[in-house]
């Protein structure tokens, strides 16, 4: 019994530490490649904008901006979506219709990426386009919608993300409602709970995995390319505008990485990879973090 | 079978006022708090109660005993629609609290629940501070107050589940960082806080050390005074101990209802003595 636990870990511990390998070499293999571009600009590539191969100078700003800015968009309107769906799945919908809804998530969550991306520029990007054209001058104004009526930008690649991570948000968040025992909701039903009242409390209880699942879906949408490339205009400016194309880290990569001429132009591509990868573990940190500290607060020796 | 059950309100109608030594148990035994009439309850197709017909009187504690299985959990949750949230759940029959029938159309379940509390076997404290526990359900009734009148109630009621002494320095604290036994009083503090006037306990000790065990016991005496309170229990001593009336249950149906110490002395069943004596597998 002994001996096959201690196998366990063992074997258990063997494939973490081969995880743990992947990341680091992924991680070190990343900065080799880049070296170049690394010692040319130093922080100055977080910081700056301007991208021109032909003079050679590199920087990354515009990307991290448009992936950060377009991810956090996607998750503004991904989460309120995907938690209102699987609320509904999971405490509200009959149940003949549940088992159809489940499936249509599942399925969306499976389209590839490129059919997202044709989807975007047939559908989606015509229709922001209007939306835009009939946008009131007075709005048009601000800084936040700003520039000519174009369809591609950053209103479209938010839009196109956020129906990209919605199926997983929900499906994540959907499993973890599902984990919260029938004692919280009856606890609030006897003490003069309504239906809303109770999966309240059971929304509260299940906080640490739906904040899971929303940063689950921030990382997707941080990495996602083909789609996001499809709509977003790549265009490199840091704006604030909605309207305005942008660009993104994993699109630029995969635009231009084919045709990278020169030693220094790959470098800086392959370090804006680096940046990404950087950034993904950051916030994957971050949620973790997150999510052990409110572990954390929850157990206690009787949560056992 | 059915020929055997007893009709306890028969026999409780006409207590004989000298034969318990509990105070003014005769006066209480005349008024009915909770009147059930042929109840009978079902899972989809399957019959879990059958027939149950049972006065339960004020301020006095009512306990439920018999075999696993065979339907008191159940029937305690009728008395307050908890078995409403089960798919498929259905009631036959009536069920009156202070005369009104809580099964009728139209009925305000919600208003129905607050005031018929509810204690559940194992604790399910919300993963909140001891404080936002006792408040909830304040709160979602509307019941909150003032800053102050929330502080005062939520100490009331913390000093009624006889808590108040262990947790007023901690009250901040999460709620799942207590003991067992601190929990399930917490789940009682929170149930008497929005001042509910019957209270459902379904093996409010089975999970807990007998030092704990002993408190909610002594818990459920000292509330008894100002409640209505029904209590599951497994534990024969238990029944004994802290009820004055004792209803045996076997398969889903009410065998004998009577006072506590005739069941556990002269019981008029077969059954039920030997249920009580331990005879029963
Ligand atoms: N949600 C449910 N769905 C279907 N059947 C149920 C459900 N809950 C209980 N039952 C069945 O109803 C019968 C009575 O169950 P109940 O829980 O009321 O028994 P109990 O007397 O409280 O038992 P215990 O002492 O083990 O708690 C049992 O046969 C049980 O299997
Ligand atoms: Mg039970």
């Amino acid at each position: 019994m002994r001996s096959r636990d201690i196998g366990f870990r063992l074997s258990t511990g063997a494939f973490a530490f081969v995880l743990a390998s992947i990341v680091v070499a992924i991680g070190f293999e990343l900065s080799r490649q880049s070296m170049l571009s690394i010692q040319k600009f130093g922080f100055d590539f977080w910081r700056t904008s301007t991208w021109d191969p032909v003079a050679g100078q590199f920087g990354a700003l515009p990307f991290i901006w448009g992936t950060l800015y377009s991810s956090i968009l996607a998750l503004l309107i991904a989460t309120p979506v995907a938690i209102g769906i699987a609320v509904f799945i999971s405490e509200l919908c009959p149940r003949i219709l549940r088992t159809p809804l489940v499936f249509l998530t599942e399925l969306l969550a499976a389209i590839p990426s490129i059919v997202y991306g044709l989807w975007g520029i047939f559908v989606l990007v015509p229709a922001v386009r209007s939306l835009e054209i009939a946008l009131p001058d007075s709005l048009r104004a601000l800084p936040l919608f700003s520039g000519p009526p174009l369809g591609v930008g950053m209103l479209s690649a938010a839009l196109i993300l956020a129906v990209m991570v919605v199926p997983f948000t929900s499906t994540v968040a959907r499993e973890v409602l599902r984990t919260v025992p029938l004692a919280q909701r009856e606890a609030a039903y006897a003490l003069g709970a309504t239906q809303f009242e109770a999966i309240r409390a059971a929304i509260f209880y299940a906080r640490t995995g739906i904040v899971g699942a929303v940063m689950l879906g921030f990382g997707r949408a941080l990495g996602e390319t083909m789609a996001v490339t499809m709509v977003i205009g790549n265009n490199p400016q840091v704006s604030a505008s909605l309207f305005a194309p942008q660009y993104t880290m994993a699109a630029v990569i995969a635009n231009e990485f084919t045709e990278a001429a020169d030693e220094l132009y790959l470098a800086a591509l392959v370090e804006i990879g680096l940046v990404l990868f950087i950034i993904t573990l950051v916030v994957n940190g971050l949620s973790r973090g997150l999510i052990w500290t409110m572990a954390g607060r929850k157990s206690g020796r009787a949560a056992a | 079978m059915t020929g055997q059950i007893a009709n306890p309100s028969i026999r409780l109608k006409a207590p004989t006022p000298t034969a318990r030594p509990t105070e003014g148990a005769a006066n209480r035994e005349r008024d009915v708090k909770i009147d059930v009439e042929h109840l009978s309850f079902f899972y989809g197709a399957k019959r879990a109660l059958e027939d149950i017909s049972v006065k339960i009187h004020p301020n006095v504690v009512t306990a439920f005993i018999g075999p696993s299985g065979c339907g008191k959990s159940t029937f305690l949750r009728t008395l307050n629609r908890m078995n409403d949230i089960i798919p498929g759940a259905r009631v036959e029959g009536t069920a009156r609290i202070d005369g009104n029938d809580i099964y009728a159309p139209g009925v305000d379940v919600v208003g129905l629940r607050r005031r018929v509390g509810m204690v559940f076997q194992k604790s399910n404290p919300f993963p909140k501070s001891i404080f936002e526990n006792v408040a909830y359900g304040l709160r979602i009734n509307g019941m909150a107050g003032s800053k102050a009148e929330l502080a005062g109630r939520v100490e009331e009621s913390l000093r009624q589940a006889a808590l108040w002494d262990e947790v007023k320095d901690r009250l901040q604290e999460s709620a799942l960082a207590m003991s067992g036994g601190q929990q399930q009083r917490l789940c009682i503090a929170r149930a008497l806080a929005v001042r509910p006037d019957i209270l459902l306990m379904d093996e409010p000790a089975s999970a807990l050390d007998p030092i704990a065990t002993q408190r909610i016991e002594e818990l459920v005496y000292d509330l008894k005074k100002a409640y209505t309170i029904v209590i599951v229990t497994h534990n024969m001593q238990q029944a004994a101990r802290v009820s004055d009336h004792t209803a045996f249950f076997w398969l889903g149906r009410l065998i004998e209802y009577d006072r506590t110490d005739k069941i556990f002395t002269a019981p008029a069943e077969k059954l039920t003595e030997d249920y009580v004596t331990g005879r029963f597998g």
